[in-house]
């Protein structure tokens, strides 16, 4: 365990913390894959990326509408109202109360929100699953709000871009949930009915009923490094088969390498992707003057992107 | 089945007093008849009221009538298709062409296997991602061709394994759901034991989907939500009971379109009859569907899985 930052860094905070007992917690973050600290500016400034490992820190639907959408250009959209608890389950606690506490825990909703905008002047409704609100189950709701984006989505003539994480179906709305897998392909079919572009980036984690339905149907698959991603969890595998699984198994590399996803894209390279990516599929012809009312401004990538070898390798980042 | 044992026993005394009455001058027919009836009233109370797991455990019962059973039955000119053209055929879905009633169509269902080495090549009914790519490609054979598809769901779930996994499960499950909702031909699904997740509705996103009456349908099974929400895998008739797994649930929430009636005692105790009943279910579905254009049969079934959330509002 012993390493320059925690012989460094760990030090150093316990002497800020002993000359200044008020020091709020909150300035420093722990990378949750190698545990090492983190300075709260740096973390932002690197989209809660770890700067040690590389590792990609799970991030809340707000922050992809900021780090993607063109400045100022985007809305969040109010999401259906759908009956909370649709079958009075219990388990050793009431369905209804477990959902007041997440809402209560997170100030969200549910565990899926959505936001029309344009991306480098393109329009483009992104939803955004938020695995801190249960996980990221797929119940009604979720559901619901999928087929809201997808509509907002056919209405504007906007690409819909998906970002999942979630641990499955929500099991406390038993069979009601099992039908979101329908319900979301559904609306991922509206969609591509019109020739609209479906991209999704699989993030860390996204398994079960998700991951069999609208994560993945995307027409481009994107997914961000060391994300875990698959169908069955890994503990029912391994208890199935009696075996260790094999190194790096369900891992956003794996699944390039077994030919499920087009490409690994660290976090910093998301948008230069994203923008690249569209303007191939809508802007399809650069020989031909443009209509004059079609131009729209185009927004600079954002400083850190760069903007040559826009897809890095997944490897994690030099951090020792 | 431990609910099953006041009959058996009953059944048990009515076999001996047989015995018996063969070997000697005693008459005992009186008193069989009077078991007999007893034993026949037992079972259709317990059977009028079994509750949620009591209907897992006969969804599952290992005579219950199997996808073999059904096109041995039902099916004329069977003819099974084999292979998803990629990479392997799996045993675990079984697919084809045959006549049913007197039509055309393309036969896929889950076939779960009868004894320890029909389970093993079948995998318990347990399907890899080539199980439903099969699926697909006989979709898609049937849409051509204009066939109906009829699918026979009965499936723990989609199997859990590496090479599933590496193969890309969830995607075979994800293009299959999106199959089945393309199509424009019309599709009728009965789930006939166990309807497990994903790797069930997997083939079931049709026009039309029956239950029979004492299977199930869950997005996961009583175990395993038991040993999920509860911690403890011995909640399982608790977890079964809150999930809403019934065919009588299913119909009640909106989530299928009708309920095939069983035999009394389960289709385990009248194969015959259930295997009949969900052929008379399937011709009268399909000739319901009979005529309808095959972009109104996809947009048609596009909105009924849209309205179910709503449903459950209204």
């Amino acid at each position: 365990m012993s390493n320059w930052l925690t012989d460094y860094v760990r030090p150093k905070i316990r002497a800020l913390v002993s000359r200044e007992t008020a020091l709020p917690d909150d300035l420093w973050r722990q990378c949750t894959s190698c545990e090492r600290m983190i300075f709260h500016r740096d973390f932002e400034q690197a989209q809660r990326v770890c700067p040690h490992c590389g590792h990609h820190m799970r991030v809340d639907p707000k922050f992809r509408f900021e780090t993607l959408f063109d400045a100022g250009s985007w809305q969040q959209i109010e999401l259906p109202k759908v009956p909370a608890d649709p079958l009075k389950f219990r388990d050793q606690k009431r369905y209804a109360d477990r959902l007041k506490e997440a809402q209560a825990k997170t100030g969200r909703q549910d565990a899926l929100e959505a936001a029309h905008g344009k991306i480098d002047g393109m329009p483009a409704v992104i939803a955004v699953m938020n695995f801190a609100f249960m996980g990221g189950s797929m119940g009604t709701a979720v559901g619901e709000a999928f087929l809201a984006a997808a509509k907002l989505a056919v209405l504007q003539e906007a690409a819909l871009i998906v970002f999942t994480s979630s641990g499955g179906a929500r099991m406390q709305e038993g069979a009601l949930s099992l039908m979101q897998m329908a319900r979301t392909t559904v609306a991922v079919e509206m969609v591509k009915d019109k020739g609209l572009p479906y991209i999704v980036v699989l993030t860390d984690p996204t398994t079960g009923g998700v991951t069999a339905s609208f994560a993945m149907l995307g027409d481009i698959q994107l997914a961000e490094p060391g994300a875990m991603i698959g169908f069955a969890g890994a503990r029912v595998i391994e208890q199935t088969i009696r075996e260790k699984l094999p190194e790096g198994f369900q891992r956003a590399e794996y699944l390039r390498d077994h030919g499920i996803v087009d490409m690994v894209v660290h976090r910093f390279d998301l948008r230069a992707t994203l923008v690249r990516i569209l303007d191939l599929l809508l802007r399809k012809r650069r020989d031909l003057p443009e209509a004059p009312a079609a131009a729209e401004p185009a927004v600079e990538p954002p400083a850190e992107a760069p903007t040559l070898e826009l897809v890095r390798t997944s490897e994690p980042q030099p951090g020792e | 089945m431990d609910f099953e044992k006041p009959i058996a026993e009953l059944e048990g005394k009515v076999k001996e007093l047989r015995h018996l009455a063969t070997g000697s001058e005693l008459d005992l027919q009186e008193e069989i008849s009077k078991l007999e009836s007893r034993a026949a009233k037992l079972l259709s109370q317990t059977y009028a009221k079994l509750n949620a797991w009591q209907k897992a455990l006969v969804a599952r019962h290992p005579d219950r009538p199997h996808f073999k059973d059904y096109v041995a039955s039902l099916v004329e000119n069977w003819t099974p298709l084999a292979g998803d053209r990629a990479f392997a055929d799996d045993s675990a879905i079984q697919g084809g062409i045959g006549r049913l009633r007197g039509r055309s169509v393309v036969l896929i269902g889950h076939e779960r296997g009868h004894d320890t080495e029909s389970r093993v090549k079948h995998n318990f009914g347990m399907a890899r991602p080539e199980g439903y790519r099969k699926a697909m490609r006989l979709m898609r054979l049937a849409e051509r061709f204009g066939l109906p598809v009829v699918t026979l769901v009965d499936t723990p779930g989609a199997y859990p394994g590496v090479d599933a996994e590496a193969r890309g499960q969830a995607e075979a499950i994800a293009r299959s759901i999106e199959t089945g909702l393309d199509l424009q031909v019309p599709f009728v699904s009965v789930i006939v034991g166990e309807g497990g997740s994903g790797g069930a509705i997997a083939l079931a996103a049709a026009d039309r989907v029956l239950m029979l009456e004492h299977s199930i349908y869950s997005v996961i099974t009583p175990e395993g939500c038991a040993a999920i929400l509860w911690r403890a895998a011995d909640q399982a008739s608790e977890a079964a009971q809150a999930l809403k797994l019934t065919a009588q649930d299913l119909l009640e929430l909106r989530l299928i379109d009708a309920v095939v009636e069983e035999p009394l005692g389960g289709a385990h105790r009248g194969r015959a009859t259930t295997i009949g009943r969900v052929g008379d279910a399937i011709e009268q579905q399909l000739a319901e569907l009979d005529g309808v254009a095959g972009a109104d049969l996809r947009r048609n079934r596009r909105e009924k899985f849209i309205r179910m959330g709503q449903a459950v509002e209204a």
